[in-house]
């Protein structure tokens, strides 16, 4: 069958009653995937991230160096594995917590595994943003390392933080398209199996499409959020 | 009191190691401003970093009421640091935080009931002069403003000692002078001791009571500030003393005579007293260099006097010149050789 014959008249009435009858379902999927990874891999990640800060070398509350270079390389090792790979090699882990390793829920978890070390990553990016002097003044008026997290580092961190996570979760929505391939539900389902495998393109350009107006509004919101949020920005 | 007992910090660094100080000895009194002053690499914020363990000296001892800090556990110097507070050259406020919350973050850290630390951030945005900016955020601050607010943050535990580490050294002549006037004040109505780390002599001149020049890692001067201005034995506290001199842009013409005047807050900024010099005495001075800046109606700064006539015009200068309040009256001649009258 050839491409431009998917976008007949007859086709794309076709594609406009699948779009009626399996997005909604499909968004919901996509959506509650993809804001539940996003959570965990945050509940994983910015404690994770705080560590990489504060534990380094140079850091408010040094560990001993083989302990974070162990970190480190695991973070890395987890970052470097392709997603598609990933999701075979956690299915173990998948079972475990899931009890089987297809599905919408199933799919949650490669997500986090994927996603916690790449926010961890972010959060170290944002809280090394927060001036060294103001870590000193903290220190200066008898901060513990942790209380300088807390009251100090996190609070000066927020805006940036927040744009780090709008784009953690544009990311992790990305990859719940890639989820779709092993059986987990959504708007990547939908194009892979109705539109690709099936020839019907318009359906799989109405997924994207819905997909890109979805990283639209998350990254439009993120970005007001931040910039709402910066006391910096005379207001 | 602090005292600072053979001091010494040692770096190490890829090109071996520096010694920030060397057996440094300074004896701080209870009420003291006492101003710490050298040019930058002097080791000016590492001695001021020594004093609340900020920075661990690699020898001696920092001495605060008896207690020898250098020997305290970490969490014991947490609690000495609610006593031995400091501010800042970049003023270091939390960006996105309120100005009240600013101020009730050490209190936070000692876990002080909210209402408690709230009352005491509102009284102390009065006493800083700033009632009114509790809600705001610093960066709707000026740099004056900033800096009261930090200087409120600062007092919010109830130090003994304030530190302060180039506090106006970011801001401009005006706004400087009304921080320094606010350090005076919360020096003098809390009996708070406070130490200025500055690279400016003018703010020591201003506010402190005593001084010590640091230079390569070691106090070359101690002293009363008087003391220290009127007659300047170093190299390193003349060229800060005679900021003319030092960069070589005026000689002394050899073989005339010269006076120099030191405003030290003199009312006599409209007075012309030169010119008035020259009326009254027919003695018609010539003003070598000068240098001298008018902060709310009162004069800081020097002027260079070259005397024409023999020693009798001199004598009949020098006293014609003194005895106005605020204004020091040197015979100069060269560096190392002067007589003061």
């Amino acid at each position: 069958m050839s491409f431009a014959s998917a976008f007949t008249p007859e086709k794309l009435a076709e594609a406009w009653e699948i779009v009626v009858r399996d997005f909604p379902l499909a968004l919901w999927d996509t959506l509650y995937v993809t804001v539940l990874a996003t959570f965990f891999a945050i509940l994983l990640g910015l404690p994770l991230g705080m560590i990489l800060v504060a534990c380094d070398e140079k850091g408010i509350r040094p560990w001993p160096a083989p302990v974070m270079k162990v970190i480190n390389v695991i973070i890395n090792f987890l970052r470097s594995v392709p997603f598609l790979i990933l999701i075979v090699m956690v299915i173990p882990i998948t079972r475990l917590i899931v009890g089987t390793s297809v599905g919408t829920v199933a799919s949650i978890v490669p997500l986090v595994i994927a996603a916690f070390p790449f926010v961890a990553r972010l959060v170290e990016g944002s809280l090394r943003e927060v001036s060294p002097n103001i870590i000193e003044m903290a220190q200066s008026m008898g901060a513990t390392p942790m209380q300088i997290l807390l009251h100090v580092m996190l609070p000066e961190s927020v805006p940036s933080l927040i744009n780090n996570f709008t784009l953690a979760i544009t990311t992790i929505m990305g990859y719940t398209a890639m989820s779709g391939a092993i059986g987990g539900g959504g708007l990547g389902k939908i194009a892979i199996m109705i539109g690709y495998n099936r020839y019907k393109y318009a359906v799989l350009y109405a997924a994207v499409i819905v997909l890109v107006i979805l990283v639209q509004v998350f990254q439009s919101f993120g970005s007001w959020l931040a910039r709402k949020c910066d006391k910096r920005l005379k207001h | 009191m602090i005292e600072l007992r053979n001091l010494s910090k040692s770096f190490r660094t890829a090109d071996g190691p520096v010694e920030a100080l060397k057996h440094i000895n300074l004896t701080v009194n209870d009420g003291d401003i006492y101003g710490i002053i050298g040019m930058s690499g002097a080791g000016k914020s590492t001695l001021v970093r020594c004093i609340n363990m900020l920075e661990r000296p690699s020898e001696g001892a920092v001495i605060l009421d008896g207690q020898n800090l250098s020997e305290l556990s970490d969490s014991e110097l947490r609690q000495i640091r609610h006593q031995v507070t400091m501010i800042f050259q970049s003023f270091n406020l939390l960006m996105q935080r309120t100005c009240l919350q600013n101020i009730m973050l050490p209190l936070k850290l000692l876990g002080t009931p909210k209402k408690e630390a709230e009352d005491r951030a509102r009284e102390l945005l009065g006493v800083v002069g700033l009632p009114d900016k509790a809600n705001s955020y610093p960066a709707q601050l000026s740099g004056g403003q900033q800096q009261r607010i930090a200087i409120a943050r600062a007092l919010a535990t109830e130090p003994k000692v304030l530190l302060c580490d180039e506090a106006t050294s970011a801001l401009d002549p005006k706004t400087t002078h009304t921080i320094l006037e606010l350090i005076r004040d919360i020096n003098r109505k809390m009996g708070i001791t406070v130490i200025v780390i500055t690279h400016q002599m003018s703010v020591v001149q201003e506010i402190c009571n005593r001084v010590a020049i640091l230079e390569n890692g070691s106090v070359v001067e101690e002293g009363e500030v008087s003391d220290v201005f009127t007659n300047p034995k170093a190299t390193a506290t003349q060229t800060l003393v005679y900021p003319e001199m030092a960069d070589g842009s005026v000689t002394l013409t050899s073989g005339k005579q010269h006076i120099r005047l030191t405003f030290n807050g003199a009312e006599a900024a409209g007075e012309p007293l030169v010119a008035s010099m020259a009326m009254d005495l027919r003695i018609p001075a010539s003003v070598h260099t000068a240098s001298i800046r008018s902060i709310n109606g009162k004069a800081y700064g020097y002027m260079l006097l070259e005397i024409p006539g023999g020693p009798d015009e001199l004598a009949r200068a020098v006293k014609y010149l003194t005895g106005h309040k605020d204004v020091l009256v040197q015979v100069t001649g060269e560096y190392g050789k002067e007589g003061v009258r």
